[in-house]
């Protein structure tokens, strides 16, 4: 089975932390879905996104089972990276391979078999929409920042792992520009699930997945009734922004902010 | 009974792999553990007071611990098997980078950790290319490109090694390592058990006390750093 043959993935139920069943009959993941997954610390979110990772059958700690086309995965899916529909893109902000930027992109291109040469360097430049502090080819992965290595992996996981499913966990806190990578991976028809806390970033996702004591205890379509929110959020954070870039330039700040 | 020899640098995860390795297979197998270090070893009585499995360290002090696990492996399988073990896990020291610890009749496990740096691969070739199986662990801490570069490397050295990826601490993507276990054949005649691969020679005056720097003072199978890039290799 090829990757772009996914049609969905089914995410089944299993246990809170107190061995109760989840309340939910099945989540279904399609090409073009955003998904937020939301909840206090230590709520499970990371462990669902694991789950979807590892294609869970009922062997991690939260006994769910996730099915691709409603099926259990082939093998090649969740062992194969050339077959694997999804791509994780962790917390971790720090990169620790000694490669530079192109020798690190290089060899997964290497890895995958692919031909076309230019895709180092495209990558580079998607990445490069993704962040203001610019990376260069020749820069040391371990020297990136949090915000260059987050937007390089996303990157590279758009045009070089072509996962058909992103998963990304608080990528905000990495200061990418995150309606910038909402925008791409729904171009490219992308389905991709976000582990957040940010505001704009779950009003910006489609359906809402609420976690509470490692289980899914909600899951919310707002279906268009939070576009006024919306649109709050999106003015406070261009507010936030040009703050950030007046800060970073040395400016003091002493002018209506609200405009 | 079966053997599955589990080696790696340290700290990679390898008492946290067999650990999740007992946790799964318990219910279906009687195990056995035996660690083999330098100095000191605490797994031994963890592993015993978490599972009640039979349990043993050995601790090689001057020896290298991959040539003091060859000694003791024959005894270690009639131990395992008087307290009726039909799976005998041995996690090794792995501080040794030039020998592997893996024997015929057994299922050699290396385990690597994926935020070691890209070129740890490379330097452990011999724990690698001897190997049946890599298990990846940590794999929680790094993103797709990274395991897929990782992979890479590994690959590099030995291209037939079946590779595995796990968090060791949640036990996700273990299923693979548990069927390899499972599926490795038991052994036929611990007589005729031999260590994959020839070791390297390795023994040079340093080794038997001499301690004056320089290669003047030393003899054996010694060459100037000039010449060889290896300075004590057999030849
Ligand atoms: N996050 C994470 N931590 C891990 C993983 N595997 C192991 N660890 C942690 O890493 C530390 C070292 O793991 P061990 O299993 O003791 O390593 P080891 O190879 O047995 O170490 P030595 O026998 O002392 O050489 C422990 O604190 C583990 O909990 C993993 O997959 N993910
Ligand atoms: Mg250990
Ligand atoms: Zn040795
Ligand atoms: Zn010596």
């Amino acid at each position: 089975m090829d990757p772009s043959a996914v049609r969905e993935i089914t995410i089944l139920p299993g246990r809170n932390r107190n061995g109760e069943p989840e309340r939910f009959e099945a989540i279904t993941i399609r090409p073009g879905d955003t998904i937020s997954i939301v909840g206090p610390t230590g709520s499970g979110k990371s462990a669902l996104i694991n789950d979807i990772e590892v294609f869970a059958r009922n062997d991690t700690a939260t006994g769910r089972t996730v099915l691709v086309n409603g099926e259990y995965p082939p093998e090649e899916f969740v062992r194969d990276p050339a077959y694997k529909p999804v791509a994780l893109i962790t917390q971790n902000t720090r990169c620790l391979a000694d490669l530079t930027v192109e020798e690190f992109l290089a060899m997964h291109v290497r890895s995958r078999k692919i031909e076309d040469e230019s895709i180092v360097g495209r990558t580079i430049d998607l990445a490069n929409e993704f962040t203001g502090e610019k990376i260069r080819s020749c820069a040391r992965m371990t020297a990136l920042s949090g915000g260059q290595t987050r937007s390089l992996l996303v990157a590279d996981a758009v045009l070089v792992a072509a996962a058909p499913v992103l998963l990304l966990d608080e990528v905000e806190n990495a200061g990418i520009f995150k309606e910038r990578v909402i925008e791409v991976l729904r171009a490219g028809g992308k389905a991709v699930i976000f582990v957040t806390h940010d505001p704009l970033v779950s009003l910006l996702s489609a359906r809402r997945i609420v976690m509470r004591d490692g289980a899914v205890e909600r899951v919310i379509e707002p279906d268009g009734r939070e576009i006024a929110a919306l649109r709050e959020a999106l003015r406070l954070d261009g507010i936030l922004h040009r703050m950030r870039e007046q800060i970073r330039a040395g400016d003091l700040i002493t002018g209506p902010v609200g405009a | 009974m079966r053997l599955a020899v589990v080696a790696g640098p340290p700290s990679a995860g390898k008492t946290a792999v067999v650990r999740q390795t007992i946790r799964s297979l318990r219910d279906r197998h009687r195990i056995a553990y035996l660690k083999i270090d330098v100095v000191r070893a605490f797994e031994d009585e963890e592993i015993a007071a978490e599972f009640g499995i039979p349990a043993r360290k050995v601790c090689s002090g001057d020896l290298c611990p991959d040539h003091a696990g060859v000694m003791v492996m024959r005894d270690a399988i009639a131990w395992a098997g008087e307290e009726g073990a039909d799976l005998l896990l041995v996690e090794s020291a792995g501080l040794c980078l030039r020998c592997s610890p893996y024997t015929t009749q057994a299922l050699g496990i290396v385990v690597l950790s994926a935020v070691s740096g890209t070129n740890t691969p490379l330097k452990m070739a011999a724990m690698l290319a001897l190997a049946d199986i890599a298990v990846v662990t940590r794999i929680d801490l790094v993103s797709q490109a990274e395991k897929e570069v990782f992979r890479e490397r590994i690959r590099e050295v030995n291209p037939d090694l079946d590779i595995v990826e796990t968090n060791a601490v949640q036990g996700t993507g273990m299923r693979y390592l548990l069927r390899a276990i499972e599926d490795c054949p038991p052994i036929t005649d611990p007589g005729t058990i031999v260590l994959r691969g020839a070791p390297p020679l390795g023994v040079c005056t340093v080794c038997i006390g001499k301690t004056e720097i320089g290669w003047q003072h030393h003899f054996g199978v010694v060459r100037r750093l000039e010449d060889a890039d290896y300075l004590f290799r057999g030849d």
